[in-house]
């Protein structure tokens, strides 16, 4: 059973102990791999879970990670890191080198939803600002809070003064995130433009990787 | 805020009960309390320039350690440079009258592509704190654009900011055209941002890489005299 979103917020989610392969993965992402894993019949595939605020402190990321694989990798024949660099600098790719796993390519999920080399061409979109359905969802905890805006409204132009629009990169059709989407750009007071991407590279990611051989 | 710091009275306290006050009005963002603070030191003959560093850059370097010790987040250090950007405007005017030291100047912007501006905006205004002249060049800055501000300006230091793994690529981009042009040793080059790191300064060919404002403060002030010892000596 997949925890609530606050709790894969703060604590993540714990493996099953099942399966020859384990993903370790951003909270953000684990109903999407759960979706893709449901989907294609990944059985032999095990989903645990970091918590998704590590994303406010990246610098925190690569350690969780290893200690993660650390962990884990005694149970499993195979380990998979869903997350791709999240602004470690490149430092989580050079851990999961070092310990002999792989990650996912490219710089965040905002850009392997919409596929890497997709989002590498949009250069106009430099003042966007981006939202996938997990923080759609999570918009209070991951962006209002966070940016003090439920205190200092006061503060959001200095946040998102550089901004112009809000992007919904939606994995799902959901009419109700959609207009909660619409309403989060709203109150960034951005333009709204809604853009379905599907799972984009993580569908493809995790496809090459259940045809690994065992 | 407790009814116990309302009730205190700024003008009733000593030098150093203001400076301590001042340090903990800072850390709360308040605005107005920085602006009392600072012309009630005014008013007791404190230069201008002892003013800044003493109460505001005092401040504010607290809060920066609470920040990268992960006790404060970003809207505690925006309201922290709001109210410090308080006191500034009130010290600046009298600080260009009274002849403050002027350490060196630097051009800082981030690169292009990327437009976080928290960390660009703290380091600069520490290093004015300092006592440089900083032209902030904004964001999403091109190599045309450091090249122009730098040929305006005539700085002692180019600072790069980068928050993305995607543009912080951009910084060789720009160090790489100034060593085409044959002026990269005019200049001292600093860079940061929060997915920088040491090696990548390093490998970039900047001068250093400023985990945060304090250490760019120091790392700009070294450098700076070391430059003006080697002109000096040549
Ligand atoms: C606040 C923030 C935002 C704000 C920016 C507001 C603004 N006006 O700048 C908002 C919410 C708008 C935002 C937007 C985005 N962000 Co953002 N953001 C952050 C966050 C949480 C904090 C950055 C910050 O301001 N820190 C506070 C300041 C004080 O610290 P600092 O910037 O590190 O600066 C200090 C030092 O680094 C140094 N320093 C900095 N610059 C310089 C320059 C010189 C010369 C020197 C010497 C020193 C120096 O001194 C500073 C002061 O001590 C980081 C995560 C993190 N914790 O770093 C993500 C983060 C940087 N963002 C990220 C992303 C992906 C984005 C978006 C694409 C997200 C989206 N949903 O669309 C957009 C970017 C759009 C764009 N084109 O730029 C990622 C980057 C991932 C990656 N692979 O690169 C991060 C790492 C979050 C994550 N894990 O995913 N973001």
């Amino acid at each position: 059973m997949l925890p609530d979103d606050k709790t894969l917020t703060e604590q993540g989610l714990a493996p099953e102990g099942r399966g020859r392969m384990l993903l370790i993965a951003c909270g953000a992402l684990a109903r999407e791999i759960l979706a893709l894993k449901a989907l294609n019949n990944w059985d032999y595939m095990d989903l645990t879970c970091l918590p998704a605020n590590l994303h406010l402190y990246p610098e925190r990321i690569t350690e969780a990670v290893e200690n993660g694989v650390l962990k884990h990798r005694a149970a499993y024949q195979n380990i998979f890191v869903v997350y791709a660099d999240c602004g470690t600098g490149g430092l989580l790719q050079a851990k999961c080198a070092e310990l002999g796993v792989e990650m996912v390519a490219g710089p965040h999920c905002y850009s392997f939803f919409e596929g890497n080399e997709a989002f590498a061409e949009l250069d106009d979109e430099i003042t966007a600002f981006y939202l996938t359905d997990f923080l759609v969802k999570q918009f209070d905890a991951f962006v209002w809070k966070p940016m003090g805006l439920h205190k200092h409204p006061e503060l959001r132009d200095m946040i998102f003064g550089n901004y112009t629009k809000l992007v919904y990169q939606a994995q799902t059709l959901d009419p109700a995130l959609k207009a909660k989407a619409k309403n989060c750009a709203e109150r960034l007071g951005l333009a709204f433009e809604y853009r379905f991407t599907g799972y984009g590279d993580l569908a493809t990611t995790l496809k090459a990787q259940s045809k690994k051989p065992d | 805020m407790s009814d116990e710091d309302q009730d205190i009275i700024l003008a009733d306290l000593d030098d150093d009960e203001l400076v301590q006050q001042m340090f903990d009005d800072l850390y709360d963002g308040l605005k107005e309390e920085i602006e009392e603070g600072v012309n009630i030191l005014l008013s007791r003959d404190w230069p201008p320039y002892r003013v800044l560093t003493e109460a505001l850059v005092g401040g504010m370097t607290i809060v920066g350690q609470d920040f990268r010790d992960g006790i404060l987040f970003v809207p505690e250090v925006l309201l922290a440079a709001n109210a410090m950007k308080g006191g500034m405007a009130i010290l600046k005017p009298l600080l260009a009258e009274t002849g403050a030291p002027r350490v060196g100047g630097m051009v800082i912007g981030t690169v292009k592509g990327d437009i976080h501006d928290i960390g660009k905006n703290l380091v600069g205004m520490m290093m004015e704190g300092a006592g440089f002249e900083v032209a902030d060049i904004g964001i999403n800055n091109s190599v045309e654009s450091y090249l122009a501000a730098i040929e305006e300006h005539k700085p002692e230091i180019l600072g790069m900011s980068a928050l993305l793994t995607t543009t912080m690529p951009y910084m060789k981009v720009v160090i790489d055209t100034m060593i085409e042009q044959g002026i990269r040793d005019d200049y001292i080059i600093l860079v940061g941002g929060a997915p920088l790191n040491e090696e990548f300064g390093k490998a970039i060919g900047a001068d250093a890489y400023c985990r945060d404002a304090a250490v760019a403060v120091e790392t700009a002030k070294e450098h700076v005299a070391r430059k003006h010892n080697k002109a000096a000596a040549g």
